[in-house]
Order: C-alpha cells, then sequence, then structure tokens
C-alpha cells in the first residue's frame, strides 16, 4: 500500500488547518453559508436533510486495518455509530456536526487519510478495481497509476472550477467490476510492444443523460498520461456547458461537439502539453509502484478448504474469487444483510473488519462500487475462521451479485437531492427474494436503485434499475431492464409507466419469471434480455 | 482591506482594458479584457504589444479563466496578467499558480487572510506557471535540469 512520505502528510495537514480556520470563520459569523458554501463542498461536507454529511475519500477503494480502524471510531465518536460506503468507494458519515469536521480531518490526517475533493466541481477521488493487483487477468496493478493522479489532482490550480465534477477510473483487466466506461474519464492499462499505457475513454457518465464512454485514445505511455489529461481536462474547463448544470458534465460536450471534434481538440492541447514538462519522471511512478509490490505470501499455502459446514460452503462459492497466488482467495464481504441499509457497517462491523484484514489479510482492506468490502489476501486455510467470525457479526450474507446485492442511494431518508425513498424499496425487495435458493437460481442479477435522476445509485447500469421520482407529490417508480456498468457496459430501458413502491416489487418478481422460463442453458438474465428483447417482459409486466 | 493587490515591480497598469474583439480589430490598444467564453488564443499574435490583460470572473464558480491565464503565460505573455471581479481570498492560491499578477476584486480582502492563503501549502503536487518546485521534482532532483 501508498505510504505518505513528509511531503504528502504536509499538504494533506495544511488542509486540515485551512478548514478548521474556514469553519472559524464560518462559527463566527464571519462568512455567511453562501460564501462558506464552496469552502465546505471543497471538503466532501454536504448540508443534508438533517445534518452535515461528510464524505471522506478511500483512493482507489485501497484501506489498510488501521485506517479500517479509524473510520470505525470516528463513527462511533462523531456520527450515530455507522458509516456508509459509496457507489465511489468512499465513506459518508450522515450525522455530523460542523463545529465536530475540522477535529475529524484531523484524526483522518494521523491515517493518512482526507476528505479533500470529495465534493465540488473538481477532479474527484479517483476510482478503481477493487480486485487490483490480486487478479490473475491484469496486465499491471491500476493503483500505482491511480496514486500517481491522486497527487496530480489534488489542489490542481486549473482544474478545481469545473463546469461540473469530474470522475477518473483506472482499471487494468479485460473484466471491468468499476463500471469505468461510465466515468467522465476511464482509464484501462494496456500493454503495447511491452510498454505499459493507457486506453482512454472519455464522456461516460449517468445522471440524467447517461452515456457510456467511447475510446478517445487508444495509447497513451505512462510517462505522457498526465499532460494527455491536463488536454483532456483543459479542453473540458473551456468548452463544457456552464449555462445548465444538468449539461454541464463532459459527456454533454463530447455528445454535442462530437467525439471526433473533441479528439481532434484534445490533440492540439495535448501536442501543446506535452512541450511543458508536466509528466512527473518515470522514476515517480516507480517510486510508487514500489508501494504496491506484492505482499509477503506464504509459499506452500495449502489449496484445501474444508467444507464439511454447508452453510460455510454456500459462502465460499458465492463470496470467494481466485486469487493469483495459489493458495490464497479474495473474500468479498456483503454489506447487503437482507434487513440492512446497503452498504451500511456499524462501527463494530468496522472495526471488526480491520481486525480482520490485519489477522488475515496482510493488513488491507478494499471498498467496491457495489458498496461490499473486500479481504484481498485471505489464505484458503483461514476461510473457515473468518466465515464464522463474519456470521457472528452479520456480515457473511452470501449474496454477492445477486439480486439482493442491491446498489441504492440513500434517497430520501437523507439525500436533499431525492424524490423517492430508496433504502426500503432495497429491503422490501431482499426480503421478497430473501430465499437463498431462489436467489442462486436467478443467478447473477445486477439490482440498482437511485431516489432521483441524478442517479447516484447507478440504476442505469443494473440489469434491473429503478428510478424513484416525484408524481404530484407521490412516491413513483419507474423500471428498467438491460443495463450494464461491466466490460459489456450498456444502458437499461424503460419497460413503461412507474409503479408503486410495492408495485414495482410485484413486477420485478414478474420480469425474473420471465427470465426463469425463457432462458436458455447458462444464460445470465441480462443474456437473455438482450436475446429476447424488452417486449415480453413488458407484456408480463403491464399485460 | 485591500481593493487591489499586485505582486509585480512597478507601476499597475492604468490603461481602461477594451474587449477582445475591439482589441483584435485595432492597433493601438495595450489593454485587453477577456470574459468567461472568449478563446486567449485570439490574442497570441498580438502579445508584443499588451501590457495588461485583465480576465473577468463574473461568478467565482465559472473557472475559464484559470485556464485563459495558463495559455496566456504558457505562450510566453510577461505583461500585467489581473485577475478582476468574483475573486475570492480562498481563490487567491491558485490563480497565482495559473500566472495571475494582480487582482482587483470587486469586493476588498483581508490581507492577512491573503497572506494566509498563499503561504499556507508549503508544497504542490503539479508545475504550473509560478515556477514551484512539484513534489515530484523534489523526490527525484537528479532527474530535473535548470
Amino acid at each position: 500500500m501508498y505510504r505518505y512520505d513528509s511531503y504528502d502528510q504536509s499538504i494533506v495537514n495544511a488542509r486540515v488547518e485551512e478548514f478548521r480556520d474556514q469553519v472559524q470563520r464560518r462559527l463566527t459569523g464571519a462568512l455567511t453559508e453562501d460564501q462558506f458554501k464552496p469552502l465546505r463542498l471543497m471538503n466532501g461536507l454536504y448540508l443534508q436533510l438533517h445534518a452535515y454529511m461528510l464524505r471522506v475519500a478511500i483512493p482507489y477503494g485501497t484501506l489498510s486495518g488501521k485506517q479500517m480502524r479509524k473510520l470505525g471510531e470516528i463513527a462511533a465518536k462523531y456520527d450515530k455509530g455507522y458509516g456508509h460506503f459509496t457507489t465511489r468507494q468512499n465513506l459518508q458519515y450522515n450525522w455530523i456536526k460542523l463545529a465536530d469536521a475540522p477535529d475529524i480531518l484531523a484524526e483522518l490526517a494521523t491515517v493518512e487519510m482526507h476528505a479533500i475533493q470529495t465534493s465540488g466541481n473538481c477532479i474527484r477521488n479517483i476510482s478503481s478495481d477493487q480486485y487490483a493487483g490480486v487478479s490473475a487477468d491484469e496486465v499491471a496493478d491500476p493503483r500505482p497509476w491511480a496514486e500517481l493522479l491522486r497527487q496530480w489532482s489534488s489542489f490542481h490550480p486549473e482544474f478545481t472550477y469545473l463546469p461540473r465534477k469530474f470522475k477518473i477510473c483506472v482499471i487494468a483487466s479485460d473484466d471491468d467490476r468499476a463500471a469505468m466506461r461510465l466515468h467522465d474519464i476511464g482509464l484501462k492499462l494496456v500493454e503495447r510492444d511491452g510498454v505499459i499505457g493507457a486506453e482512454v475513454y472519455a464522456g461516460g457518465g449517468m445522471g440524467r443523460t447517461p452515456m457510456v464512454a467511447p475510446l478517445i485514445r487508444d495509447f497513451v505511455p505512462e510517462e505522457e498520461i498526465v499532460s494527455y489529461l491536463e488536454a483532456c481536462l483543459r479542453v473540458y474547463n473551456r468548452y463544457g456547458r456552464r449555462d445548465n448544470k444538468y449539461k454541464a458534465r463532459i459527456k454533454i460536450l463530447v455528445h454535442e461537439i462530437g467525439v471526433e471534434d473533441y479528439k481532434r481538440q484534445v490533440e492540439e492541447e495535448f501536442a501543446h502539453m506535452r512541450t511543458l514538462g508536466l509528466n512527473p519522471p518515470v522514476e515517480e511512478l516507480a517510486r510508487i509502484r514500489a508501494f504496491f509490490a506484492n505482499p509477503a505470501y506464504e509459499a506452500g499455502a495449502s489449496e484445501d478448504i474444508d467444507r464439511a459446514d454447508p452453510a460455510f460452503a454456500l459462502w465460499v462459492d458465492r463470496q470467494v474469487a481466485a486469487h493469483k497466488q495459489p493458495g490464497y482467495a479474495i473474500v468479498n464481504i456483503s454489506l447487503k444483510p437482507l434487513t440492512g441499509i446497503p452498504g451500511d457497517a456499524s462501527a463494530e462491523q468496522i472495526d471488526l473488519v480491520a481486525s480482520l484484514a490485519e489477522q488475515y489479510s496482510l493488513d488491507e482492506l478494499r471498498v467496491t462500487h457495489a458498496q461490499n468490502l473486500v479481504l484481498p489476501h485471505v489464505k484458503k486455510a483461514d476461510l473457515y475462521a473468518i466465515w464464522q467470525k463474519l456470521e457472528e457479526a452479520g456480515l457473511a450474507e452470501a449474496n454477492l451479485d445477486l439480486i439482493t446485492d442491491i446498489i441504492a442511494c440513500p434517497g430520501l431518508d437523507y439525500c436533499a437531492l431525492a424524490n423517492a425513498r430508496s433504502i426500503p424499496l432495497a429491503q422490501k425487495i431482499a426480503q421478497r427474494f430473501a430465499d437463498a435458493e431462489r436467489q442462486a437460481e436467478l443467478g447473477e442479477l445486477k439490482l440498482k436503485i437511485s431516489g432521483c435522476i441524478n442517479a447516484c445509485g447507478h440504476h442505469h447500469a443494473g440489469h434491473i434499475g429503478i428510478l424513484g421520482v416525484d408524481r404530484k407529490g407521490v412516491e413513483n417508480f419507474q423500471l428498467l431492464l438491460g443495463g450494464s456498468g461491466a466490460e459489456d457496459a450498456s444502458l437499461g430501458q424503460i419497460t413503461g409507466p412507474g409503479f408503486s413502491e410495492d408495485g414495482v416489487v410485484d413486477a420485478i418478481e414478474k420480469v425474473t419469471d420471465i427470465y426463469l422460463a425463457e432462458r436458455t442453458s447458462g444464460e445470465r438474465f441480462l443474456d437473455t434480455y438482450r436475446r429476447i428483447g424488452m417486449k415480453p417482459f413488458k407484456e408480463a409486466i403491464y399485460g | 482591506m485591500v481593493e487591489f493587490l499586485s505582486f509585480r515591480d512597478g507601476e499597475a497598469g492604468q490603461e481602461p482594458a477594451v474587449t477582445v474583439e475591439s482589441f483584435t480589430g485595432q492597433s493601438n490598444a495595450t489593454a485587453v479584457r477577456i470574459e468567461p467564453g472568449e478563446d486567449a488564443r485570439e490574442l497570441l499574435p498580438h502579445l508584443d504589444r499588451l501590457s495588461l490583460v485583465e480576465v473577468n470572473f463574473p461568478a467565482y464558480g465559472d473557472g475559464r479563466g484559470y485556464s485563459a491565464a495558463r495559455i496566456l503565460r504558457e505562450s510566453g505573455y510577461q505583461g500585467e496578467l489581473r485577475a478582476v471581479g468574483d475573486v475570492l481570498v480562498d481563490q487567491i492560491n491558485a490563480m497565482r499558480r495559473c500566472g495571475f499578477d494582480s487582482f482587483h476584486p470587486a469586493k476588498p480582502l483581508d490581507d492577512a487572510a491573503v497572506e494566509r492563503a498563499l503561504t499556507r501549502y508549503d508544497d504542490v503536487y503539479q508545475k504550473a506557471i509560478d515556477g514551484r518546485q512539484p513534489v515530484w521534482a523534489k523526490r527525484h532532483p537528479e532527474k530535473i535540469h535548470g
């Protein structure tokens, strides 16, 4: 894992003091809320329905045990004992007092964490693949690139007042576990003639105008990635729309001027940028890369897993993924208990996972964009002990990528923008499909719920997506089918008129019935939908 | 409180700045004012006769002027580069980094707050216009020439 040097630490410490000063000016009335707003937003502090919400950056979703433990301590000390993991691999506290925010940032700084640029119209936290460094199919670990870009984007003097927020994702596998093409810029590391570089995709995103990002360059060598991104961002900063916040994301610019014209402008700017000496030397990426070298795996670790306990065996089959190192496994920890809030973890659960990471996962864990956690380096011999501890803590749900592994935004229970409640609906769906055999029968089925058109719950990318809207003061839920955030990225289509909360659960059940009736051997829900189209589903729902 | 802030030696430019359109259409003006949405590159053929460029920020959240400033400096403009309009103390540091060397904010700034903002961060992560060595250069001094 990356560790701060004195430069990184001094920058983060300076930020804490700057924010303390700003909060002090607000508390004494020297700053009005209007003047304070842009300052707090640069630090991930939102004023929500009931309280301040603080969003903490978890760069590329990687944490040490110590960092995780600190997140649990903060949840216990300053929040109501919970943290909420988000679709951007961050963590949100929903019940923060303004006066406490500087102290929280100071505590985070002691474990090399911060909330810099977790909101505002700037470059946000860089996201990545939760299996980075441990999956066998990647061309290189994408996290050194993500860390290089974290540093480059932090307090970038030119790109802090962009037309709108800007999200970057870096992956390095053909399997896209991070919804890369639904980011403002997605980078996919590739190898060409023995050199690592990136394919660059630009103009993806969700919100009210969802788009899958097109490829704008098939190779940028690693030593020029910073100047290339400077070019991409400059064209966006200069020409992205500022007259309408709903048309201000880069996807609209790329769409309106056309991908060819955007590419041409970026190439012109890049030709200029590459002469300015903006790129760190290759030694800097090498320095960062050294932090992500393989941890000390035990040679000859046993491949055996004792599957005598059937509940454990079920969990292994669902939650454990293949690791590149013999004798090791990747453990997915579900934050989707059937009666819980998707992505929520209590302070005690956070603390337990921190301990598990330290004891069993070489002091490392990951957060996924699907709002789950990962222990990336687990010896197969330790799986049973881990499962028992997770079971005791209510964290042993075996539902990875199944219909109850629901992504949901906080919705109207917390969010000032929402039109509808997402969490109670997620719980109703989980209850309806609670039966483990039924879930397994349905197989991979990614269900995603957003409580408003801003699409924080990624409903466009759900195999089944749900969008909550307000219809004359009543919550109404639209149903979408056929989206995907994976390597086969696609956008879901709306089935037709919306439903009540109970009505949409019934409609989902009808949709799954059609799938079970129509599927051919080996087909996932998404495959069947793509083969037979919307019509049979529509007839079943509205017929 | 300060109404005008300059980091240049000597007198600040006094000539009224004309619009980009009238500047490029006439030959005697030496001061020009760029509005958001105007292309700073239109000025590049005329840099040698410019002594003052004002970049207007009608609203602090419109960041186009940061790119305009950098483009002018990257192209060799040495004259006064002034940020005017909705310029806030918490933006002065980034503006300095993009090449602005004078400020005429719509609302006066607190001197002490400006001083704090400019000295808050000992280190920066990017190479910009202000000549500060980014952290990556300090980490690899053997790789940096000149």
